[in-house]
């Protein structure tokens, strides 16, 4: 099949790549480009292990051809972090034990990450309904609630301290 | 405290983060920041993939199969089918349960997704195109997905492969269809005592198919080096060990020429404990092209074709007097376990362990017969978050006692209570033939009635049952018990085995010389958090703290053999290892200490993270000193180093036990419904992390939830499968799943060197029967006595339209 060039800035980074129009972003992110962050636990929009950013929104890339995603900007688990470290977000996963397998983590935290910027002050029915697109298997849910709700707690006050 | 005051004991104790500590997980660094290493994201240079042709019939003859255009395809180097695998003696495996099962179709297929060619190419896409290209010609043959039409006289012949065959690997077949039947207890002195009973209750307990589905499907990379006749196999294995056994005696290649790795694994709940046939593939591919070559099946490949779990037909007969003392137990299963008997229980156990259906109580007789029965559907039969069939046991028991309840007109908590085992009795001999090893129920069954106000919460009922009456509500309430005891941690060599591998596990610990240390040992963490926990194990035991010790589990050529981790066995068995192991490092320790503080080894006791000379605690070595003494010091009589293995065998099982109340409310005119309440007390003996045993409880009530309330693997009678995606098959998001409540007591296991008994599975087991009684309970004051799960919303919308409550 005749492939084409696909620009992509992922995680801050610059990338060409040559795909085949019918290949899933999820298997550029994670064949061609080698970000494994992003998993697959379905392949069909259910699950949302694959989550990704996509041009600021929560995008399931197992659903995405690469194609469409040409000159787009995209985040993966992989850029969350920052130069001075774990978001708080990740470290707020650990703190309140929002993971078990992990399996599940990389789209949480992505979708998590989204949902904090959309609403900085959630209730715990916000975050349960803004997560519902992200399956989990092991951690029914309590602690991934409670790690998302603390870290926008940890969010807030720390910019209310610098304002 | 300034730096010159020596920390104080507790200090000492909390810098250990040993048992019983919340300790933070170390794996979390990792897979929060996307760097987690499953089996998909292994690369390595010129892998190949592989990709199934599967059946789309439940029931066929393969009449031909024609490769030559789907060689044609770009990318694709080879298609596999049985006849490939024939001359390798391949296209058959043996099962886990003592039968055998097509690796390829071998003449028939016998289940819809039923493997039929491995198609090889040089990425996922092109082994897709591929297998859309190869043409299989099948001829239709009658199909059965019932087991009890299976055991009619006329019914189709599946496997005929078995012609002639009167006995199988579990005793007499009486039926072409007919796998096993497998009894225990005394079945005519139970009939005598329901004869005589002043009261009866007799009911049938479905409990459905459903499946593990955990979020990373299965998959492997096999990986033979031509050069050094190595093969490494990557894989979601939950006993990596028995991989390589088994993997060693099919291919003939010896086995410490076989290396199998699990690396992080994405959920297990059982469904990564068998062998399947795209392992088998992988292997017989990269041997042929000599390459490295990487299958992972897709969501619908897992849920149509990779193991599933339940399907039981449980006939149950009860029997009491007036009071409510439970006379007599007789249990009756039609098990259904698809095309190939490939349940993975111990052995001697093709039931698992089904017979602990007497439950929490004290029953004097007991029965128990289950017959497996060979249907058009999946092989599996897995112990999905269970210990080999407990859950069964414990939705058949927790059924039985409620549909008694309404028969004696008695309230269903009360009539627990009366025939509970007493803490008295244990040790406890079941009827069934197994030994308790210890419980105090009733001091748990109160705590959880008081903690939810049981006495309130009828009142409101009966209240609300008279508003509905009256026409004011179209809510009802019903409030879900359940006390269960579970069989976990197998097992005893002496009855549990595994393909004839006995079921112990194991440890190994080397300290460093500067007083950190690792540790291996046989099972594999699928996210349960043995790096974290095993590690407080020993902190607790040989006085390092645990962030000085490096725990590393799933590799064969370095970790000693284990049998793996499923049935809630990696704390019991695995965990004991690692007690025992550590107290073989004590053991030495104590020598170098006296030797060090020169007095005699009897004249020193260990402290923490030391040993002092007894009556004089200012003397003493710290574990870290005597590390290094360890391996800098000439001592007389004591071998350099400070390592020990420990290969144990535990002398029981160990028998966790819980109570669980769900309070639901139940929309009788749409069949929704909303989880008020749900408490879980859990008694798993001594806990190791706490934060870790909740989450633990909290994902396993999750679990238990999807299954009761919507989850299956359905078929419809051609044996399509109606489930076979996640958008029919249910897993339950963030917002259907209720909050928690969780709650312990503490009766340590008197056989275990820690006194843990395991927890993984306990909120599975009772969670699914909790939220059950939950529904049935709604409907008992208009006569609902039973109703087969899952209980969606249709479903429970029928419950109320068959009872007229639509009228
Ligand atoms: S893999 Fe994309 S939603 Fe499941
Ligand atoms: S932590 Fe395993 S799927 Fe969420």
């Amino acid at each position: 099949m005749t492939k084409s060039i696909i620009k992509l800035t992922v995680n801050g980074e610059n990338h060409e790549v040559l795909a085949e129009p019918r290949e899933l972003l999820i298997h550029v992110l994670r064949e061609r480009l080698n970000l494994t962050g992003p998993h697959i636990g379905c392949e069909t929009t259910h699950c949302g292990a694959c989550t990704v950013e996509l041009n600021g929104k929560s995008v399931k890339s197992c659903t995405v051809f690469a194609v469409q995603a040409n000159g787009a900007e995209i985040t993966t688990i992989e850029g969350i972090a920052g130069p001075a470290g774990l978001h708080v977000l990740q470290q707020s996963f650990r703190e309140h034990h929002g993971l078990q397998c992990g399996f599940c983590t990389p789209g949480m935290i992505t979708r998590a990450w989204r949902l904090l910027k959309e609403n900085p002050d959630p209730t715990e029915e916000d975050v349960r309904f803004g997560m519902a697109g992200n399956l989990c298997r092991c951690t029914g849910y309590q602690n991934i609630v409670k790690s998302i709700l603390a870290a926008a707690a940890e969010i807030n006050a720390s910019r209310e301290a610098a304002e | 405290m300034n730096d010159l005051t020596p920390p104080t004991h507790d200090e000492r104790v909390a810098n250990l983060k040993g048992m019983g500590h919340s300790r933070k997980r170390v794996e979390d660094a990792r897979f929060t920041q996307g760097k987690g290493n499953y089996v998909d994201d292994v690369k390595l240079p010129g892998m190949l993939f592989g990709d199934f042709v599967r059946s789309p019939y439940a029931h066929a003859r393969v009449v031909s199969i024609d490769t030559a255009a789907a060689m044609a395809v770009p990318g694709v180097l080879a298609v596999l089918t049985a006849k490939d695998l024939a001359p390798l003696n391949l296209h058959w495996m043996p099962t886990l349960a003592g039968d055998k099962q097509m690796v390829l179709a071998d003449g028939k297929v016998l289940f819809q997704g039923q493997e039929v060619a491995y198609v090889v190419a040089t990425d996922r896409y092109a082994a897709a195109d591929g297998v859309e290209a190869v043409v299989v010609e099948y001829s239709e043959l009658p199909v059965v997905t019932d087991p009890f039409k299976a055991l009619e006289p006329g019914a189709p012949v599946l496997r005929e492969d078995l012609a002639g065959q009167t006995s199988g690997a579990h005793g007499a077949r009486r039926h072409h269809n007919h796998i096993f039947k497998w009894e225990v207890g005394d079945e005519a002195a139970t009939d005598q005592a329901i004869g005589e009973a002043e009261v009866v209750a007799e009911e049938m307990v479905y409990y459905h198919r459903t499946h593990p589905c955990p979020l990373e499907t299965c998959g492997c990379v096999a990986s033979m080096d031509k050069i050094n006749g190595k093969l490494t196999l990557w894989g979601t294995f939950q006993a990596p060990h028995v991989v390589r056994t088994v993997a060693s005696l099919l291919s003939g290649i010896e086995e410490h020429n076989i290396r199998v790795i699990s690396p992080d694994i994405g959920g297990g709940f059982g469904n990564k404990v068998g062998v399947y046939p795209g392992y088998i593939c992988s292997i017989v591919a990269s041997i042929v092209t000599g390459k490295p070559v990487k299958w992972v099946e897709d969501r619908m490949e897992n849920l149509m074709a990779t193991a599933f779990a339940r399907d039981y037909w449980m006939k149950g007969k009860i029997s009491a007097t007036k009071e409510g003392k439970i006379t007599g137990l007789h249990c009756h299963v039609t098990a259904d376990h698809g095309a190939f008997d490939a349940c993975a229980d111990p052995t001697k156990f093709p039931a698992g362990f089904m017979s602990i259906c007497t439950g929490s109580y004290d029953i004097p007789v007991a029965y128990l017969g289950v017959d497996g029965v060979y249907t058009n559907k999946a092989p599996g039969g897995v112990s999905y978050r269970c210990s080999f069939r407990v859950t069964e046991a414990a939705y058949f028991i927790e059924r039985m006692i409620e549909v008694l309840a309404i028969e004696l007109n008695m309230d269903a908590a009360e009539l627990r209570a009366k025939n509970f085992i007493r803490k008295d009795q244990f040790p406890y001999q079941s009827a069934l033939g197994w030994e308790y090893d210890s419980g105090d129920y009733h001091t748990a069954w109160d705590k959880a009635l008081k903690a939810v106000d049981y006495d309130g919460l009828r009142r409101e009922q009966a209240t609300r049952v008279e508003a509905f009456k009256r026409g004011e509500t179209r809510k009802l309430l019903g409030i879900g018990l359940t006390h269960f005891t579970e069989i976990v941690g197998a097992g005893p060599i002496k009855n549990c085995d595994i393909l004839g591998m006995g079921m112990f596990d194991s440890c190994e610990i080397r300290i460093h010389p500067t007083g950190s240390a690792i540790a291996r040992l046989g099972t594999i963490s699928q996210g349960q958090g043995h790096a974290t926990t095993f590690a407080q194990i020993l902190a607790s035991e040989i006085g390092i703290p645990a962030d000085s010790i490096t725990i590393e589990e799933g590799d064969t050529d370095t970790a000693p053999y284990g049998l793996g981790t499923y049935g809630s066995r990696s704390t019991p068995v695995a965990g004991a290892a690692a007690a025992m192991a550590g107290r073989k490092i004590r053991a030495k320790a104590q020598m170098i200490a006296a030797y060090l503080l020169e007095v005699h080894d009897d004249d020193v006791e260990f402290d923490v993270d030391r040993f002092v000379v007894k009556g004089a605690p200012e003397r003493f070595k710290t574990m870290k000193a005597i590390a290094y003494a360890a391996y800098n010091q000439a001592i007389p009589g004591v071998e350099p180093g400070l390592e020990a293995v420990s290969y144990y065998d535990p002398p029981n099982m160990t028998y966790p036990f819980g109570a669980y109340i769900c309070v639901m409310e139940i929309d009788v005119d749409t069949g929704v419904h909303e989880i008020r309440q749900f408490y879980a007390l859990d008694d798993c003996g001594t806990r190791i992390n706490p934060m870790v045993i909740e989450g633990q409880v909290h994902g396993g009530l999750t679990e238990a939830l999807a299954i009761a309330m919507g989850q299956e693997i359905a078929y419809d009678e051609i044996g399509n499968v109606k489930t076979g995606t996640l958008m029919d098959f249910f897993l339950p998001t963030a917002w259907e799943t209720p909050h928690y409540t969780s709650d312990h007591t503490v009766t340590p296991s008197p056989h275990h060197p820690i006194g843990a008994k395991g927890v993984g599975e306990s909120p599975n087991v009772g969670g699914v029967p909790a939220f059950s009684n939950a529904v049935h309970d709604a409907f008992r004051a208009f006569g609902l006595r039973q109703s087969h799960m899952p209980h969606d919303h249709w479903r429970i919308w029928r419950i109320a339209h068959d009872l007229g409550l639509h009228d």
